[in-house]
């Protein structure tokens, strides 16, 4: 479904702020995997997301998203592919406007958009359901400006508008490390529900080693901008926090005293 | 001159006769602050491209009326010089990576030449209501006033249902987060040069009603048009929540935003009546809009500001 061969990104090239952030990545993805993306900081996961996006080009390699070649579309073109929810909560709605009128914008993802109107009866009634299904009141609120939304719930809308018009790709970049727990929880359990729905492909990164393991059904680790660690399937469910850890140190060649210096590093 | 000679010689029937040509003015400049709510408020720009195509508007109507145009063909092509105009600034801000009030500067410069060059190279063009067939004057006060109100109207109908096509949401979306347009598969660059055409569209249309109202098209007829225009938005906005509160839609807002012009350019002609001298007018125009741009930022500090809290804390102490 979506393959990176090769790929390589260095930021600052030339200055003392060079970052190789990805150094050679390659993965290759089956439809329908749901795989979580851990790794310390700088590790290239944003990074990853952000080249398979299209937020700037990389300098080397290909991105074929299925079957096509995407390495030189612009991030406007592949979103009709990708659906995405970012970390911050601010970046994935347009908070001037109504929350019907942000759902229309994003059904309309990867069509023409011409002088029809911009949201229709039939869509309307669409979208109540669809918050319905969220369980957070928010059916109630079609014409609220998004930007009086919580945190937690433009998290919820953002999902549901990554998935209304069903992509072939969803790229979650930590999507809930700027909720409280019990959001975080709640969005993780709406993702989860909207992924399985729509049998999406889709690359969740996330600081949580739990969640990364309870999620989805594969899980890679990535350090200095290359996948160090690939499970999935049985392997990949029966994998405990302290085995990870412990794979973090075998692959990366530096040893780690809890999980907080993965988090750190 | 003591304060009763002063106020002797004010003569409130002259304030009565100088109101409806004030409102007929300010109505033409709450129409070019339709242009610019959509690039201020919609795109999230300031754009400073409009000083110039106000004037190209006015140029460009009056130049083909003396040749012999239909007025409502002169106005059209008004209204194409103004989105060509627009398309500049846009195409220089995304193409070439120019910050967008540099390149509103920069059209704007040169629009100065290119207006002179419309003029045939003259500084005023003079078209009088005698010889052709006006849309308004200022010889028919009441007639302009009536004419720009149904222009309003039909200008603020067609943004209406505009602004809720996808096109336009997409307009707004990129206004409101550009990133998430992105992430929706929206072609930003193109959405802010296409609002930026628009705008200055209307602009130049105003320029070209300016132009027949007042008799004569200016090279400096637009100088200030993006302070006055911001005036009438911010007039209109506060116009409109105090009286239609929560119920203020978005033909509503532009609504406000054309009553906003008439507003100011009545504060203007009492203005003038109290004998200040006009060529303080400007002055004190930017006075009362950098006043009532600050207004939302003081409130909030007010609000939430160290040096508030320490009053705070200073009062309980005390």
């Amino acid at each position: 479904m979506l393959e990176l061969i090769n790929v390589r990104k260095t930021f600052n090239p030339g200055t003392v702020n060079e970052k190789k952030a990805l150094q050679g990545l390659d993965i290759k993805l089956n439809e329908g995997d749901f795989v979580t993306v851990i790794g310390g900081n700088g590790a290239g996961k944003s990074t990853m997301l952000n080249a398979v996006a299209g937020v700037w080009p990389v300098d080397e390699g290909r991105i074929i998203l299925d079957g096509q070649d995407i390495t030189a579309l612009p991030e406007y073109k592949r979103a009709a592919l990708i659906g995405r929810v970012f970390q911050d909560p601010m970046m994935g709605t347009a908070p001037n406007m109504w929350m019907e009128e942000n759902l229309a914008l994003a059904l309309r993802r990867g069509s023409r958009r011409g002088l029809r109107w911009g949201i229709s009866k039939a869509e309307r009634e669409m979208f109540v359901e669809k918050l319905r299904t969220l369980e957070l009141g928010l059916e109630d609120r079609m014409t609220a400006k998004v930007g009086l939304l919580s945190g937690g719930q433009r998290q919820a809308l953002t999902l549901l508008m990554a998935s209304l018009k069903k992509p072939k790709l969803l790229l979650l970049d930590e999507h809930t490390a700027a909720l409280d727990p019990a959001t975080a929880a709640k969005v993780l359990e709406i993702s989860d529900q909207i992924v399985r729905e729509n049998n999406l492909t889709t690359l969740m990164i996330t600081h949580n080693m739990s969640d990364a393991i309870k999620h989805g059904n594969r899980l890679i680790m990535m350090n200095e901008g290359r996948i160090i660690f690939d499970v999935s399937g049985e392997e990949k469910k029966n994998l405990t926090k302290a085995q990870l850890m412990e794979l973090f140190a075998h692959h990366s060649g530096t040893s780690l005293e809890s999980d907080q210096v993965l988090l750190s590093k | 001159m003591t304060v009763t000679a002063y106020l002797a010689s004010l003569n409130i029937l002259r304030l009565f006769k100088n109101m409806p040509g004030g409102i007929a003015q300010g109505i033409i400049w709450g129409l070019m602050a339709l242009g610019i709510y959509i690039t201020f408020r919609l795109l999230d720009v300031a754009d400073l491209t409009v000083d110039g195509s106000f004037t190209t508007g006015g140029a460009v109507a009056v130049m083909l009326i003396l040749a012999g145009q239909n007025v409502w063909v002169a106005m059209l092509a008004a209204l194409l010089a103004g989105i060509l105009a627009g398309l500049v600034t846009g195409l220089l801000h995304t193409k070439l990576g120019i910050p967008v009030i540099l390149a509103g500067i920069l059209t704007q410069f040169s629009l100065y030449s290119i207006n002179l060059r419309i003029m045939g190279m003259a500084a005023n063009k003079a078209v009088s209501v005698d010889k052709f067939n006006l849309i308004l004057s200022s010889r028919h006060v009441p007639s302009a006033i009536l004419k720009g109100i149904l222009i309003a109207l039909a200008l603020i109908s067609f943004f209406y249902w505009y602004f809720g096509t996808e096109q336009g949401c997409s307009i707004r979306a990129t206004g409101s987060n550009p990133n998430m347009s992105r992430a929706q598969g929206i072609n930003v660059d193109s959405m802010k040069v296409l609002g930026l055409a628009i705008s200055n569209g209307i602009v130049a249309f105003a320029g070209g009603l300016m132009a027949q109202y007042q008799g004569f098209a200016d090279i400096n007829m637009g100088r200030g048009a993006i302070v006055i225009g911001l005036a009438a938005v911010i007039i209109g906005e506060v116009l409109g929540r105090a009286i239609l509160g929560k119920k203020l839609n978005f033909f509503g807002t532009m609504s406000f935003t054309v009553l906003g012009g008439a507003v100011y350019y009545l504060v203007v002609i009492v203005v003038l009546w109290l004998k200040f001298n006009s060529n303080d007018l400007k002055l004190f125009t930017a006075l009362i809009v950098a006043l009532f741009l600050a207004v939302p930022y003081l409130k909030e500090q007010s609000r939430s500001s160290f040096r508030a809290l320490k009053r705070r804390e200073d009062s309980k102490n005390a």
